[in-house]
């Protein structure tokens, strides 16, 4: 009862940064993604039908992503990238920017993503049988009409599950960005808990709002699953 | 890129690389033993407990390790002292230090991570072969550590060398409870040098070795059961 009361308490005070936090680290999550998504795509397609140049750099590029922990990446990216970027600018002739918080955190995030979506793609797109892309060259389309009207809509049932656990991961990933003091739920959690001393129902609300999330784009994930897969006869009913 | 502050700080660095070490196995260990049975109700104990296990699944993979983490230390740290008698109890050592906490944090999550898997371990065994193994009069324990389990194992080890680099790859959260890890020293040097990028640099090349040593770790482990094709 006590915890119930304290807890309607702190949100009383403090339900507005929650939900400011909330949305700060939704908007990361899902430039990140997106960011991650593109960089997949094209990080596939280069893995596939690359030169052995390109091969050999994103190689270099997934293995050391996966290989380095986040939070050692994130804070190499967060520094290394903001003072590249405004020397980049400086050597020609102009001025320095401040970078906000939320488009460092996205470029960050989204490149982490990159590495793990372009495994999940590049595998999504080799599992596609090579006689449906063969069949469609030979209906006379051309290669990127095969791509749009064969390949994706093959691909897209095998990319999904591992794509949805890439956007589970993102979204708890930027919980990270609170080490280098960005303003999204985590960060918002820990210093409403300090300010109102009330920190076993500070962290409890926040877990809350993140299996919030979790659960909604688990439930919007399967709906998407179920139309990308149907015409595809379940494992259980072959 | 100045590197003459590392033969200062290597010895830190092998203590900080201890700990991740210790964090890591010792997780690893406890969370493992813990999703076992996690992921064994979840496919034949009776339907409270399986639901129980799955809740418990949802709830720690559907938030971030770092509140986790922080609601176990920060949270549970700041109610237990006032819980009358335990300051004299002889458990009070364990729940001032940090360690504690975070092997308890780091285990829960491995053992949802990997309950999970190991759920999908235990359906993916064929029936035919657990009842094989109780037509030769195997019974419950038995069975499981006979057939049941071994034939779990082998189709799920590499999916778990992936989530033992995931774990490994979030040791540095440690650090935000006060606990010097490799990456913990790490954030030590760069306060005391001032370099930005070199002691990140060295954390990241540490991790990259022990992630490597990790997956060397596993393959031998997946070449040591026999599978279909090399019968």
């Amino acid at each position: 009862m006590d915890f119930i009361l304290s807890t309607a308490n702190l949100l009383h005070e403090w339900g507005p940064n929650f939900l400011r936090g909330l949305t700060a680290t939704l908007q990361i999550a899902f430039g990140a993604y997106l960011l991650g998504l593109v960089i997949g795509i094209l990080g596939a397609l280069g893995k596939i039908y690359g030169g052995r140049f390109l091969k050999l750099f994103l190689e270099v590029y997934t293995t050391i992503i996966r290989a380095v922990p986040e939070l050692v990446l994130i804070l190499l990216l967060y520094y290394a990238g903001t003072s590249f970027l405004n020397q980049l600018l400086e050597a020609l002739g102009f001025n320095t920017v401040d970078i906000s918080g939320v488009a460092a955190g996205i470029a960050v995030l989204g490149l982490v993503q990159g590495a793990y979506s372009t495994e999940v793609i590049r595998g999504a797109l080799l599992a596609v049988p090579k006689g449906e892309t063969d069949a469609a060259i030979a209906f006379g389309m051309s290669k990127f009409k095969a791509f749009r009207r064969v390949i994706l809509p093959a691909m897209i049932p095998l990319a999904l599950p591992g794509m949805a656990n890439l956007w589970m991961i993102v979204t708890k990933d930027t919980a990270l960005l609170a080490v280098v003091g960005f303003e999204e739920l985590a960060l918002v959690t820990k210093q409403a808990a300090a300010k109102s001393r009330l920190f076993l129902e500070a962290f409890v609300v926040a877990a809350f709002l993140y299996l919030c999330v979790t659960l909604l784009s688990n439930y919007f994930f399967k709906l998407l699953e179920r139309r990308s897969t149907r015409g595809i006869p379940k494992l259980d009913q072959v | 890129m100045v590197w003459d502050w590392l033969p200062e700080y290597l010895p830190r660095f092998a203590e900080g690389l201890w700990i991740t070490i210790k964090l890591f196995v010792l997780s690893l260990f406890f969370g493992f033993a813990l999703a076992i049975p996690i992921g064994l109700v979840q496919v034949s104990g009776p339907k409270w407990l399986g639901l129980i296990a799955r809740g418990f699944c949802t709830l720690f993979r559907g938030t971030p390790l770092l509140i986790q983490l922080w609601l176990l230390y920060y949270g549970l740290g700041s109610v237990v002292p006032y819980y009358p008698g335990l300051r004299e109890s002889f458990i009070w050592p364990i729940l001032v230090e940090a360690f504690p906490y975070a092997i308890v944090a780091f285990s829960l999550s491995v053992a949802a991570y990997e309950g999970h898997v190991m759920k999908g371990a235990f359906q993916s065994v064929p029936k035919g072969e657990l009842e094989a193994g109780r037509a030769f009069g195997m019974k419950g324990f038995t069975l499981l550590r006979r057939v049941w389990f071994p034939r779990a194992m082998q189709n799920v080890l590499p999916t778990l060398a992936g989530e033992a680099v995931l774990t490994l790859k979030s040791v540095p959260l440690a650090s935000t409870i006060t606990i010097f890890g490799v990456y913990g020293v790490g954030s030590i040097v760069r306060q005391e040098t001032y370099r930005t990028y070199e002691p990140l640099l060295f954390v990241g090349f540490i991790y990259v070795c022990i992630t490597a040593l990790v997956v060397v770790l596993f393959r031998w482990l997946e070449s040591r059961v026999p599978s279909e094709s090399q019968m």
